[in-house]
C-alpha cells in the first residue's frame, strides 16, 4: 500500500522531475533525508523508472512519423498476451505498446522516419509475426495533449496583476 | 455643472483602494512576477464551464426566480450541510447572489441605520469598511495583531463593542492574512456575543481553503449563533470561478427576506448560465468527493510551505498562515514601510506583492504575498525577494 507521502512525492516529480529532494521536503513539510530515502525506494520498487523531459517533437526539425497501430493478437498458451507483446516491444521503432480491451487487442505506437519506413516495418516485421491476425494503422497527424500536459496552450494568464 | 454638489458626498469622500493605486503601478511593468493576485491561478473546470455553454444552447437564456434556480440552492444546502454542518432551508433561507461581494453590500444595508457602527477585523479585504460607509454606517475596524496569529479575540471584540455596534463583519479564513478561527476560537466570540444583538455577517468565501489539518468551521455551526448569522460564501475561490460571480446569502428567513427584497429590486436574480455553472460544479464535486478541490488545495498548500520557507531562509518573520491563498510576513526588520518595500521590490526585482496598508492601518509593516500563481513563479519570486531583502540585512551591525 503506498502512503500519501508517497504520492505527494509522486505528484511533485510527475510534473516537474527536476524539483530536488530540499524542494520536496519543503513542498511535504518533512525532512530532506526522509524525502530522500522515499524516492530511492520508489526507484528500488520501479515505480519511478526514469525522469524524462516531457518534449514536443512536432517543433523540433526532424524528419520523423508517428503511427498507432491496432493490433490483433492470437493468445498463447501459459504465456496469454505477454510473450507477443514481448515480441512487439522489443522493436527499436516500437515507443509503447498496451493490451487493450475491445476490438483489437494491443495498441502499439511506432515512430520511423517517414512514412514509407514505417509502412514497411509494419508489413515486414509486425504483420509477419506468428500469432499476429491483423494491423491497422492509423498515423499521427498532430498532438493535442499528452500526460495532462496541452501542446499549444492558447490560455495565458489574463488575471489583474494586481486585484484585492 | 458642479459635480462636487451632486455627487453624494458620502461615496465621494471614501478614498480609491490602495490596491487600485498599487496596480496601476504594477502594470507599467511586463515582465514582473505578480504576488498580487486575489484570484486562483486554477480556472473552472471543462465541465463546468461546458455546463453553461449546454444551458445557452438549450435556450435557457430566461430570468430565474430572485432567489436563484431552486436546485442551485438545494444543491448549495447539501453542500454546507455536508461540508460545514449548517443547515439552511433551500426556501427560505439561502438566495444565490452576483458573487459573494453583493451579499456583503446588502447584508450591510439591510442592517445599518446611519450611524450605527459595524465591526471587522484590521486589516481585513478592502470592500467591507467603504460598504458599511456606503450603507450609511461607520467602520469601526478591531486590530488583529500576529502575536495572535491575526485572530479576532473575545477580548478585542469586547473592547470594541458600543451601544452602536449593530455587526460584526468575521472573515476567515482571512483575506489578507491568511487566519483562520478554530472552533474554540468561534466559542469565545460567541460568548462575547451572546447577550447582544449583534448581527455577525460571516463572510466564508475562502472555507474550502484550509491547510496543515486545519478545516473550517461556520459561525453558524456555533452552538446559539445561526439567528444571528448571515453566511455569505461563493464559488470564486473553492471551484476557481472568480469570474463567473456566483455566490449565495444565508441567514434565517426573516433577515434573508430584507436581503431579498434589495436583490430582487437592484439584481433581479444572477445570471442564468452562471448558476448552471455552479451547479455541475457542486455537482461534480459531489460525485467526486471534492477531487478538484482538494487537488488546488494540495498545490496551494505546496507553495505556501515554499513561500514559508523562504521568508525563514530571508529572515523575514512570518506567522503560519492557515487559509486562503496569502502569506503576510513582517517586513519592519528591512526598514522600509510596506509602501517603500511593494515599491522597490517591484523596481529593483520585478515582482509584485500589495503593501498590507491597503487593507487597513494595521496591516503596516506586512506585505501580502499571494501564491494563487504557478510553483515556478512561486520559486523564482522568492528566489528574487532574497536578494531584495538580503540588501538590509548586510546593512544591518
Amino acid at each position: 500500500m503506498i502512503h500519501d507521502l508517497e504520492l505527494s512525492v509522486l505528484e511533485i516529480l510527475f510534473n516537474d522531475s527536476r524539483t530536488t529532494p530540499a524542494q520536496i521536503a519543503v513542498m511535504t513539510g518533512h525532512g530532506e533525508e526522509e524525502i530522500a530515502a522515499v524516492i530511492r525506494s520508489l526507484e528500488a520498487q520501479k515505480i519511478i523508472l526514469k525522469y524524462p523531459a516531457m518534449i514536443n517533437w512536432d517543433r523540433v526539425e526532424i524528419d520523423q512519423v508517428e503511427a498507432v497501430i491496432e493490433v490483433r493478437v492470437t493468445p498463447q498458451r501459459d504465456e496469454g498476451f505477454d510473450a507477443i507483446a514481448e515480441q512487439i516491444y522489443r522493436f527499436d521503432e516500437v515507443s509503447s505498446v498496451y493490451l487493450m480491451s475491445g476490438a483489437y487487442d494491443l495498441m502499439v505506437t511506432v515512430k520511423a522516419p517517414s512514412m514509407k519506413r514505417l509502412a514497411l516495418f509494419v508489413a515486414e516485421k509486425l504483420s509477419t509475426l506468428d500469432h499476429v491476425l491483423s494491423t491497422a494503422t492509423h498515423f499521427v497527424l498532430k498532438k493535442y495533449k499528452l500526460e495532462g500536459v496541452i501542446f499549444e496552450e492558447r490560455r495565458k494568464d489574463e488575471r489583474l496583476v494586481i486585484s484585492p | 455643472m458642479n459635480y462636487d454638489r451632486v455627487l453624494c458626498r458620502r461615496v465621494r469622500d471614501v478614498p480609491p483602494s490602495g490596491i487600485r493605486k498599487f496596480f496601476d503601478v504594477v502594470s507599467t511593468m511586463k515582465d514582473a512576477i505578480s504576488l498580487g493576485v486575489g484570484e486562483p491561478d486554477f480556472t473552472s473546470q471543462w465541465t463546468v464551464n461546458d455546463a453553461a455553454i449546454y444551458s445557452l444552447k438549450q435556450g435557457r437564456t430566461h430570468y430565474t426566480a430572485n432567489a436563484g434556480l431552486m436546485a442551485l440552492r438545494e444543491a448549495v444546502c447539501d453542500y454546507l450541510d455536508g461540508r460545514f454542518g449548517v443547515r439552511y432551508d433551500p426556501r427560505s433561507e439561502i438566495f444565490i447572489t452576483v458573487g459573494a461581494s453583493e451579499g456583503i453590500d446588502l447584508a450591510l444595508r439591510a442592517l445599518v441605520e446611519p450611524g450605527d457602527e459595524v465591526l471587522m477585523p484590521d486589516p481585513s479585504y478592502v470592500s467591507y469598511s467603504p460598504g458599511v460607509i456606503f450603507a450609511g454606517g461607520v467602520p469601526r475596524p478591531v486590530v488583529t495583531r500576529e502575536e495572535d496569529d491575526f485572530r479576532l479575540t473575545a477580548d478585542a471584540l469586547r473592547a470594541a463593542i458600543t451601544p452602536r455596534t449593530k455587526a460584526l463583519i468575521l472573515p476567515y479564513p482571512n483575506n489578507p492574512t491568511g487566519a483562520v478561527m478554530g472552533r474554540g476560537d468561534l466559542e469565545a466570540l460567541a460568548q462575547a456575543l451572546r447577550d447582544t444583538d449583534i448581527v455577525v455577517i460571516s463572510d466564508e468565501i475562502y472555507a474550502e481553503l484550509t491547510y496543515g489539518g486545519q478545516t473550517h468551521v461556520s459561525f453558524a455551526a456555533i452552538d446559539g449563533m445561526r439567528e444571528r448569522t448571515i453566511t455569505l460564501n461563493g464559488f470564486s475561490k473553492a471551484f476557481a470561478m472568480t469570474g463567473w460571480r456566483m455566490g449565495y446569502a444565508c441567514a434565517p428567513a426573516e433577515m434573508l427576506r430584507v436581503m431579498l427584497k434589495m436583490h430582487q429590486y437592484t439584481i433581479l436574480c444572477a445570471p442564468t448560465a452562471g448558476q448552471y455553472a455552479a451547479l455541475e460544479a457542486l455537482r461534480v464535486g459531489r460525485e467526486t468527493d471534492y477531487a478538484y478541490v482538494r487537488e488546488m488545495v494540495r498545490t496551494y498548500d505546496r507553495r505556501r510551505r515554499i513561500m514559508l520557507d523562504a521568508y525563514g531562509q530571508m529572515g523575514l518573520s512570518c506567522f503560519e498562515p492557515r487559509g486562503a491563498f496569502y502569506t503576510f510576513p513582517c517586513i519592519r526588520s528591512t526598514g522600509l514601510s510596506s509602501q517603500e518595500f511593494a515599491e522597490r521590490l517591484l523596481f529593483e526585482q520585478k515582482v509584485a506583492c500589495v503593501p498590507g496598508t491597503a487593507f487597513g492601518e494595521s496591516g503596516e509593516g506586512y506585505v501580502r504575498c499571494s501564491y494563487a500563481t504557478a510553483t515556478d513563479k512561486v520559486v523564482e519570486a522568492m528566489e528574487r525577494m532574497k536578494t531584495f531583502v538580503g540588501q538590509f540585512r548586510k546593512d544591518q551591525p
